[in-house]
């Protein structure tokens, strides 16, 4: 009976769940398949000369140290952001979801989705323009301070993160304010009725409950900017050398689409294992 | 356990004065009900003794201690929430040992007193469960048992029967009152429904527009309520309006009844309240041979189990009575009949 019933609900479910599955087809996986395709091939050259299938561009990888080097400096700067994230966009979360009312909350989340709202690319070079040498930042400090400063971290490693902050810090408001505002005010009141400090009762009510938010976030910003490329380059420099931005090379300064490909899956892979292996982890805290 | 006093207590939010000079006492271990229709401050009230809202003015004192600027974490109260408020990521036996564990309580001190609690609210057997694997009135029991496990000064309860259905809710008074009992604690309970309060409680302060308008035992309040707000909320009331001279009232209908004998010397506009089930119906052959204090016809009636609800037309004026359902047959629609009742019974209303 039920068995049946659900056979007729899939079937009118149809007309809804077709458009966005036949969309994610096209936009992922035939892309995605053409890249595993290319990712094999010996080479790719305009002439249309024959190529042969390879492992070569995996191997790669392996073969010369700088891959695998540059690998783990991108991890590690999607864990300092994600971090970072966390520790500006909770807070802020928790004060839109639970201290701000009405026209307050609405004011301040306008100003938090506002990044979205400009184009990437302008965003990043304002940032080049406030933090270099001579710029915004540098001025007004020399301004307000007495001594003199200089003030440059253009073309740095710092640089890259706020940027990356900057343009990733949304996500991360967002999915916590979500997981937030679903916690009752009464639970809140009942745990320092108890006799809970705040902090206390950030530890042992909220934060339990909001890290279904948080980790979203996480997940939605640590595997982009593992990947990013624009941020390091425009705002980085050389120090800016980072795995995004190797595999960028491939596809628009080298043309070696077959090793950009390879690259890329490599980090694909990389990402899956690391959602895998976390996953029973975070399971178990949330 | 210790005695609560409210003294000059006033709040207000914006423009709206939502607890207006109140002045309460609730004695050591008395079951008090704040019962008042909503906006009446009753939840307001209970927040600041509480210490989730601090007073504008006044003070409140638990055990003789001003607790008027202490956050509500320091004040060792136990609260129990209109939605019960459980921490869904803890177990039930987590629940109750919250408290206890904050206060830095551990091993097996800390497993006897929840053991004991949750025995306390007969929900042994239940430790290991979630809250969302509980029945309504589980939850309520669960949430009970970790607001008392604490050994609270006061015991707050907001509306916490509300949200069972009637029959649960009845069992849960009882057992309610039981364990308050047994523990002895001193509790305010908030509640909007009238014959809980009546039912459970020892005393009952009444709240209107932020004011308190009566306090005092359940059957005080009801049988000499002190307004007619008191007389119609609490229970149901005929209020018999006119004016006085001579120890009469005169209806504004023209008709006219005996004050009771504290009534001699009231002159001028007045106003009375008699309780339905103080009303007493006799059938007439006609209109003519009647006594009684008041005559009519009657112009409804309704049935409800063991009682019959009639509603009187005397002159224009409409009076309710209710009778128990005896042997006897039932007065028909149309039927002259007297209205009999004590003069004892008129409560007599001050000027409004």
């Amino acid at each position: 009976m039920t068995g049946k019933r659900r056979d007729s609900g899939l079937v009118k479910a149809m007309p809804l769940l077709l458009p966005a599955y036949a969309w994610l087809t096209l936009a992922i996986f035939l892309p995605l398949s053409a890249m595993v395709y290319f990712s094999l091939l010996t080479s790719m050259s305009p002439s249309g000369q024959s190529a042969t299938l390879t492992l070569g561009n995996y191997a790669t990888f392996f073969s010369d140290p700088l891959y695998a080097t540059l690998l783990v400096r991108s991890l590690e700067l999607g864990l300092i952001v994600t971090l970072v994230c966390v520790l500006i966009g909770f807070p802020a979360a928790y004060v839109l979801a639970k201290i701000f009312k009405g026209r307050a909350r609405e004011a301040i989340f306008l100003l938090v989705i506002l990044p979205f709202w400009s184009n990437s690319l302008v965003r990043v070079f304002s940032w080049s323009m406030v933090l270099r040498e001579g710029g915004i930042l540098d001025t007004a400090l020399n301004a307000i301070l007495p001594f003199k400063v200089t003030f440059d971290l253009m073309y740095s490693y710092p640089a890259v993160i706020i940027g990356l902050v900057h343009s990733y810090l949304p996500y991360m408001v967002l999915t916590c304010y979500l997981s937030l505002q679903a916690i009752d005010d009464a639970l809140i009141e009942a745990a320092r009725s108890l006799g809970a400090s705040r902090f206390t009762t950030l530890r042992r009510v909220i934060a339990p409950l909001a890290l279904p938010g948080v980790l979203a976030g996480s997940a939605l910003i640590f595997i982009p900017v593992v990947g990013s490329f624009m941020e390091p380059r425009i705002l980085g420099g050389h120090g800016g050398t980072l795995y995004g931005t190797v595999i960028e090379d491939q596809f628009t300064a080298v043309y070696n689409w077959p090793l950009g490909a390879a690259l890329s899956f490599i980090l694909l892979a990389v990402v899956l294992v690391i959602l895998l292996v976390s996953a029973p982890v975070l399971r178990k805290a949330a | 356990m210790a005695r609560v006093e409210v003294q000059n207590v006033s709040l207000t939010f914006g423009v709206h004065k939502a607890v207006d000079d109140v002045s309460i006492a609730f004695e050591d271990g008395g079951f008090y009900a704040l019962l008042g229709p909503s906006g009446s401050g009753k939840t307001t009230l209970l927040r600041m003794i509480a210490g989730f809202e601090f007073p504008d003015t006044g003070s409140i004192r638990i055990d003789g201690e001003a607790v008027e600027n202490v956050p509500v974490n320091k004040r060792r109260i136990g609260m129990v929430f209109q939605n019960y408020a459980l921490f869904p990521n803890m177990s039930v036996a987590d629940n109750v040992a919250f408290g206890l564990e904050v206060r830095g309580e551990k091993g097996e001190t800390l497993r006897r007193e929840v053991a004991d609690a949750l025995d306390l609210v007969q929900l042994g057997a239940l430790a290991k469960r979630r809250p969302h694997q509980l029945s309504g009135g589980q939850r309520q029991r669960v949430a009970l048992a970790r607001a008392i496990v604490t050994k609270p000064r006061v015991l707050l309860l907001d509306e916490p029967l509300s949200a069972l259905d009637k029959a649960l809710r009845t069992d849960m008074q009882v057992e309610l009152k039981r364990i308050q009992r047994e523990v002895g604690v001193t509790t305010i309970f908030v509640t909007h429904d009238q014959e809980e309060a009546l039912s459970i409680s020892d005393r009952i302060g009444i709240l209107k527009d932020g004011r308190i308008v009566q306090e005092g035992a359940p059957e005080e309040i009801y049988d000499r309520p002190a307004s007619e707000f008191a007389a119609t909320f609490l229970g149901e009331a005929n209020i018999l309006s006119g004016t006085a001279e001579n120890g009469r009232l005169r209806l504004d209908n023209g008709l006219a009844i005996d004050l009771p004998p504290e009534g001699g010397t009231v002159a001028g506009d007045f106003r009375c309240a008699i309780r339905p089930e103080r009303v007493h119906l006799s059938a007439l052959p006609d209109a003519a041979t009647a006594g009684g204090q008041l005559q009519g016809v009657v112009k409804r009636r309704s049935f409800s189990g063991s009682l019959s609800t009639y509603v009187v037309d005397c002159g224009g004026k409409e009076i309710k009575s209710v009778v128990q359902r005896g042997g006897g047959t039932a007065i028909e629609i149309g039927r002259p009949v007297e209205l009999r009742w004590n003069r004892d019974d008129l409560v007599m209303l001050p000027a409004a």
